[in-house]
């Protein structure tokens, strides 16, 4: 679909990069110290901290990929939220403590306190960095492939502002304005997905989302000719024959009858009633010829029943097969073992003064988080039924739906959409920043080094990897990774690192051998040969997790359209042996 | 230099709990993902006035985090008002 350029998306996108990039500025004595630059001081506040957690944490995959997914798929977007929290618990209980009162900047601090092993410092510095990458690669991807639509801008310049504003915002004052950053993007995160769902409910749910006469379903064909040109059922695309926008409920239960819109609709009732609705959505089939590539969204009347159960995107659950469902058990182990193993969420421990603040700013951050993804629930199906939705791009669904309420709520919403880019990829050079200077220079290659020297180190390193991120991308080697894949690369990484720890004696040869093919995987160019956008879903997807199945889960039996954020992990390909031995 | 360890009685306690706890909602996780692999069709039923057991259990999960991470959290500061 053709988006028009909302000046207004545009105005509030700029007021926040400018507000954030001059508090930044503001802060930056702040970050002149070591311990100022990395760890903030140590001086942050619980509270601060813990919404902090819920914008470090909630990424573009969050927010526009879960959303997306759910509104295509139904509930089995809502499988990767419950994953992803339940990492916290892994976080909270076992992790938050041990770390805050062992380490100091980074996660190789806690382990080289308990074991007190150069290799070890190594693996975990190259580990660190290599999640770090993985986990700004799909951040990158997504800043690009959204900034066309959502602020009708270049894709080279969503990576080149995102890149630029925050390798400037981590080389200000660190820890201290990547804090505060992580704040407001969190905050405002949360509050306008809350906005968004109290608007969702008081809509409630109307037949062919409230316009007169029946839901339209006859399939819409788009043609992607060799030259570039875009036909929409064999004419030209263009604002007044463009792609018709897709979702939307056909009949409304029986205790609704007669009536087109349900009105208000309580929290629960939302999903009663969803659930006995006939609900349109679509699919979607490519072919290619001479002519083109070819897609054709077919409208699919289906019961809410269904949509509302695991099996819509894990297609493989109803198959039965051992591998399939081995799959599908080793990515929800990934998802939980991967948060508390991510290096931007473990170094944020080292902002808050005590174990009992690292505690409290956790829990605030499960409870942010936690909202935040029920909210993404009511987002997913609001969407799903608002008439709305883009065929060609899952990924807009959040912002679409705000749109389907009003122009200001879309500017708002593609504004924040952005702005979640900026909160996880400045923890995510801050990580990497650490790792190469406090990690690698000092601990791993013995090169001692002021406290002056120690920040102008981790300074450059955030440069080094902010270029490398925009870089990677502008190469177009991303499309294949994922948010789910770093979480797997976290997950087996540290487990790895406690494996090695145990027997405490890791060198160099210590890497966990998963970790090179994690790469190969991970930067092996997609089927599309660099589209600059992340893999479409279906075309022959696996997914794997701790345990490395073979086998695809095989989450579409047609391909989908858009490039969604979130991605099951990468196929496994090595005889992998399972972390839990 | 680093701090030291996590010592004494008081966090060995809080240690246990947050272990225990932990073990619940691996519990919770487990069982979820049991039916979710196993019995996937009875996350259709309807046992909690209409609505589906897939939600509900979902729902739960995430209350439940919460709910054992309030738990944890106030449990910890008993044990520390008791350790001093």
């Amino acid at each position: 679909m053709l988006y028009e350029t909302s000046l207004v998306a545009i105005a509030i996108f700029a007021t926040f990069v400018l507000g954030v990039v001059g508090l930044s500025f503001w802060l930056g004595r702040k970050g002149q110290t070591a311990q100022g630059y990395y760890a903030a001081h140590g001086e942050i506040h619980w509270f601060v901290n813990g919404i902090a957690f819920a914008g470090d944490y909630l990424s573009a995959a969050s927010f526009l990929g879960i959303c997306g997914m759910i509104a295509v798929s139904g509930y089995d977007g809502f499988l990767y939220s419950i994953g992803f929290l339940a990492g916290w618990i892994v976080a909270l209980f076992v992790i938050a403590e041990p770390i805050k009162a062992l380490g100091r900047f980074t996660f190789a601090d806690a382990l080289d306190a308990r074991f007190r092993s150069r290799g070890i410092k190594l693996a975990v510095a190259v580990s660190t960095l290599v999640v770090s990458v993985f986990y700004l690669i799909p951040q990158m991807v997504g800043a690009g492939a959204l900034i066309q639509p959502l602020l009708g801008l270049p894709h080279a310049a969503g990576v080149l502002i995102v890149g630029a504003v925050v390798t400037l915002i981590v080389v200000t004052a660190g820890m201290v304005s990547t804090t505060w950053v992580q704040f407001i993007k969190g905050g405002l995160l949360v509050c306008f997905c809350g906005v968004l769902t109290v608007a969702i409910l008081n809509r409630g749910l109307a037949v062919n989302a409230g316009r007169p006469g029946d839901v339209n379903l006859t399939p819409q064909v788009r043609t992607v000719r060799p030259d570039g040109t875009v036909l929409v059922d064999g004419r030209p695309q263009a604002r007044d024959h463009d792609l018709r926008p897709v979702g939307t409920i056909k009949e409304l239960p029986a205790a609704y009858v007669g009536r087109r819109a349900t009105g208000p609709l309580r929290p629960l009732e939302y999903f009663r009633v969803l659930e006995d609705a006939t609900v349109v959505t679509w699919s979607a089939r490519k072919h290619e010829d001479e002519a083109g590539t070819h897609t054709t969204f077919t409208p699919t009347e289906r019961k809410g029943s269904d949509l509302l159960k695991p099996g819509g995107f894990f297609k493989g659950l109803a198959t039965g097969k051992l591998a399939d469902r081995l799959d599908f058990a080793s990515l929800m182990l990934a998802l939980f073992c991967g948060t508390a193993s991510l290096p931007h969420i473990l170094i944020r421990y080292y902002t808050v003064k005590d174990a009992a603040a690292a505690r409290r700013s956790t829990v605030v951050g499960i409870a942010a988080i936690g909202a935040f993804y029920v909210l993404t629930l009511y987002l997913g199906l609001g969407a799903m039924t608002s008439g709305a939705l883009d065929p060609t791009d899952s990924n807009m669904a959040a912002p679409l739906l705000a749109k389907s309420f009003s122009e200001t709520l879309f500017a708002i919403i593609s504004a924040i959409a952005f702005t979640t880019v900026l909160g996880t990829v400045s923890g995510l050079i801050m990580a990497g920043s650490g790792a190469v200077a406090h990690d690698l220079v000092e601990n791993v290659c013995g090169i001692p080094m002021t406290d002056h020297e120690k920040v102008r180190c981790g300074k450059i390193a955030a440069v080094g990897l902010g270029v490398v991120a925009m870089g990677v991308q502008h190469r177009r080697l991303g499309e294949p990774t994922r948010a789910g894949h770093a979480a797997l690369l976290a997950a087996d990484d540290q487990a790895g690192d406690h494996r090695r720890g145990d027997r405490g004696h890791a060198g160099v040869t210590g890497l966990d051998p998963a970790l090179g093919r994690h790469l190969r995987e991970g930067l092996r160019p997609g089927p599309g040969g660099g589209a600059g956008a992340l893999q479409p879903a279906g075309a022959g997807d696996d997914s794997t997790g701790i345990f490395g199945a073979r086998r695809g889960i095989t989450p579409h039996t047609t391909p989908r359209p858009g490039p969604p954020l979130i991605r099951p992990p990468c196929p496994a390909r090595s005889r992998r042996r399972p972390v839990a031995k | 230099m680093h701090d030291d360890p996590p010592a004494g009685e008081p966090a060995r306690a809080r240690a246990r709990i947050g272990l225990g706890l932990f073990a619940l909602y691996v519990a919770l996780y487990a069982g979820f993902m049991a039916v979710v692999l196993v019995r996937p069709d009875w996350l259709a039923a309807r046992p909690f006035g209409g609505t589906n057991l897939a939600i509900a259990y979902g729902l739960g999960l995430i209350a439940a985090a919460l709910g054992l991470a309030v738990v944890y959290m106030v449990a910890c500061r008993l044990v520390e008002r008791r350790g001093r």
